[in-house]
């Protein structure tokens, strides 16, 4: 059992490893792709131990999985297996230092599976933090001025938060040893029932929430995320969206859990509905006008987490599993689409929407993966999207929230308005002239004669299982169902 | 270690990191405001040394010996690698003039003390007393963020914050699990280095390490 726990971690620091000294394409190649199988595996056979009733442990304590652990282990490995996979054919034709990338990225998911498995507010803090650094040359790899501005952006903005973070989990600690049993272990603080200051632990959750959710890319603090996604090579857009900020609205769950039944929930309640309010907001308002794809995905990104975290506000059991199975859904329909951008750049030469004119016609092998993961994300069925959306607006109606809800839907309409429309001028819209009247060019002045291209732009097949899982998600039944609801229980029973 | 020895010395660490982080807000010269830093790098370390010797923990004295190469040696001289071959003296402009910044710090410092008062459950005694002196550095470290447009002024602002941050988790907690605080250090140091490289390949793009040219992505 333990080996198994270890096995995600020790595998992608030993890929890291080989990439960073051997120089074989093959293994440079296929460095992360192995990575994330390995996660990916490992992530499975740990639902099926938990699933078994036990909770295997490792490393002394540190490290110990339970259905929530398991959960987001299988999360990390699937969408960084759909980023690292779909975005072959992107790393090939862009990087230039071979070797720093791969070995970055296996880095990148050890940390994030550290993250995920550490029984322990620390560890998962440092595991954090490490993929700030390791993120933060993807981010920059391109070297331009603009990815060196988001870097550093994100390295500053991204550090400084989780510094905050840090403050509260040493306030927490300080917590715990007043009341005799010093500990920053999960379990021992969900069911110890310690007796911790209630004020101390106020301040300690507030920061704690504050700091990680500057890295979950909530607004207000989300002012780095925009930049650094359209700066980064397309796979690593991908994986911050769907794992890195995933990992952190974690955190966040993991903190809430431990710190409401000693403050109630009233506090975190309030800081997430703020945060994901806001975030809905500012979504809106920048998608709306928005002239690049890879920062419209970007915007994206920021109003599923701050649905996540309005889903974190409501609590119990329905809006925890639709808050889980939402941050899956999003993570493989994300991560689909910032890989098809990847290869739009690639074959267009640009992510300026309005340069971006009938791609349905022209590029159909790279449109329609686009078109079907745009639909997943917008919420259409039979994606999980639509029902994790669906059953958070509910949760939150019979949680007594129902005002929150109803800004949220408007908000949620105005960003599928945005997002609809952007992406019905990308695919069907036919000048290139942006505002330019489409109908004006006669039919054949076009380019209907130039043959469309079918191609692909990469692998096919990562595209295709990762929305086809997004597709019948929410109709899988058994094993899936009762892992949410097992892991949901961790987060909720204690209300 | 006789009580009121504990209680002068960890009042006079706290009292020299409270000072350097006035100097870091007051001084322009980027070398002065380094080796502030390392001085303040230096107090931090004697204090956890001073805690660890009054409550009898060995391993508190290793943790003491990091943090006096770390922050004390070690960061500092990366950042004056970082300030690079444009010799001493550089001297940058802040937004908010002197006499509004140091204003702003004994307001700064009030609100520290206020914000407090919830903190003053987690213990009694003299270290307990200290720590609205790490929440100062704390919010000191955010003002030099905000206000500061170099480089290195910036990475100065995050490393005051930090201290700030382990000041307060060493008055209040006596530090934090060893295997966390390890992982900490190795984290603020790897954050560091990943800055350095970041400076240099903005110093050789912008010909400038000034943030104000950062401004290309926006919405």
């Amino acid at each position: 059992m333990a080996a198994l726990v270890l096995l995600p971690v020790v595998a992608c620091l030993g890929l890291a490893a080989l990439t960073a000294v051997s120089g074989r394409a093959v293994a440079l190649r296929y460095a992360g792709i192995l990575s994330a199988g390995v996660v990916v595996v490992s992530g499975l056979g740990l639902v099926a131990v938990v699933l078994g009733g036990t909770d295997p442990t490792a490393a002394g304590g540190l490290l110990r999985v339970d259905a929530l652990s398991a959960f987001m282990l299988t999360v990390v490995g699937f969408v960084g297996l759909t980023a690292t996979w779909g975005g072959l054919a992107a790393t090939s034709t862009t990087s230039t230092t071979g070797r720093v990338y791969p070995t970055l990225v296996c880095l990148f998911l050890g940390a994030m599976s550290l993250a995920v498995l550490a029984d322990n507010l620390g560890v998962l803090w440092v595991a954090v933090e490490a993929t700030t650094i390791t993120t933060a040359f993807l981010v920059g790899h391109h070297g331009s001025r603009r990815a060196l501005e988001a870097a550093w952006k994100y390295v500053v903005l991204g550090s400084v938060g989780v510094a905050i973070a840090f403050l509260g989990i040493v306030l927490l600690y300080a917590a715990t040893l007043a009341s005799g049993t010093p500990t920053l272990s999960w379990i021992v603080l969900d069911q110890a029932r310690l007796p911790m200051d209630p004020s101390l632990v106020r301040v300690a959750a507030g920061l704690a929430v504050l700091g990680f959710a500057t890295k979950a890319g909530l607004a207000p603090m989300h002012s780095w995320l925009p930049d650094a996604h359209s700066q980064a090579p397309a796979p690593v857009s991908g994986l911050m969206s769907g794992v890195l900020l995933s990992v952190a609205f974690y955190a966040i769950l993991r903190v809430q859990a431990v710190v409401d039944p000693v403050i109630g929930p009233d506090l975190v309640r309030g800081l997430l509905i703020t945060a994901g309010l806001l975030s809905l907001a500012v979504s809106a308002a920048l998608i709306v006008r928005q002239r690049d794809l890879k920062r419209m995905l970007a915007y994206s990104s920021i109003e599923h987490m701050g649905l996540l975290a309005l889903a974190a506000a409501v609590g119990g059991p329905l809006a925890l599993t639709a808050a889980l199975l939402h941050v899956l859904g999003h993570g493989l329909a994300k991560s689909s689409t910032f890989v098809v951008s990847g290869r739009i750049l690639a074959a267009e030469g640009t992510t300026t929407i309005a340069s971006i004119r009938s791609l349905f016609t022209r590029r159909p092998g790279v449109a329609i993966p686009f078109v079907v993961g745009m639909a997943a994300l917008l919420g259409f069925p039979p994606f999980s999207l639509f029902f994790s959306e669906v059953a958070i607006v509910v949760a939150g109606f019979q949680g007594g929230l129902g005002a929150v809800m109803v800004v949220a839907v408007v908000l949620i309409l105005v960003l599928f308005a945005g997002l609809a429309r952007h992406t019905a001028t990308m695919l069907f819209a036919r000048s290139p002239d942006a505002g330019g009247p489409a109908l004006e060019l006669p039919a054949d002045a076009a380019t209907p004669s130039v043959v469309a291209d079918r191609g692909p732009h990469g692998p096919r097949l990562p595209l295709v299982i990762a929305l086809g899982a997004t597709a019948v998600l929410a109709f899988a039944t058994g094993p899936v169902s009762a892992l949410l609801a097992q892991a949901a229980a961790l987060l909720g029973g204690t209300r | 270690m006789a009580p009121v020895l504990f209680a002068e010395l960890v009042a006079f660490c706290a009292g020299v990191l409270l000072l350097t982080g006035v100097l870091i807000v007051w001084r322009r010269d980027l070398r002065a405001i380094v080796r502030l830093l390392a001085v303040q790098g230096v107090a931090l370390a004697f204090l956890v040394a001073v805690i660890g010797v009054e409550a009898r923990l060995p391993e508190l004295l290793a943790v003491a010996l990091l943090v006096l190469v770390l922050k004390g040696i070690a960061l500092p001289v990366l950042l004056v690698r970082v300030s690079g071959p444009a010799g001493p003296g550089q001297v940058e402009t802040p937004t908010i003039n002197t006499t509004a910044s140091l204003i702003s710090l004994a307001l700064l410092t009030t609100l520290a003390y206020l914000v407090s008062q919830p903190l003053k459950a987690a213990g009694s005694g003299p270290a307990a007393a200290a720590v609205p002196i790490g929440i100062s550095l704390v919010l000191f470290g955010f003002m030099v963020l905000a206000s500061r447009r170099h480089a290195i002024s910036q990475l100065v602002g995050f490393l005051m914050l930090d201290n700030g941050i382990a000041t307060v988790a060493f008055l209040i907690a006596g530090g934090l699990p060893l295997v966390v605080e390890l992982g900490a250090a190795l984290d603020i140091l790897l954050v560091v280095l990943v800055l350095q490289v970041l400076t240099g390949r903005i110093r050789a793009e912008f010909g400038d390490i000034d943030l104000d040219d950062l401004s290309e992505l926006r919405d």
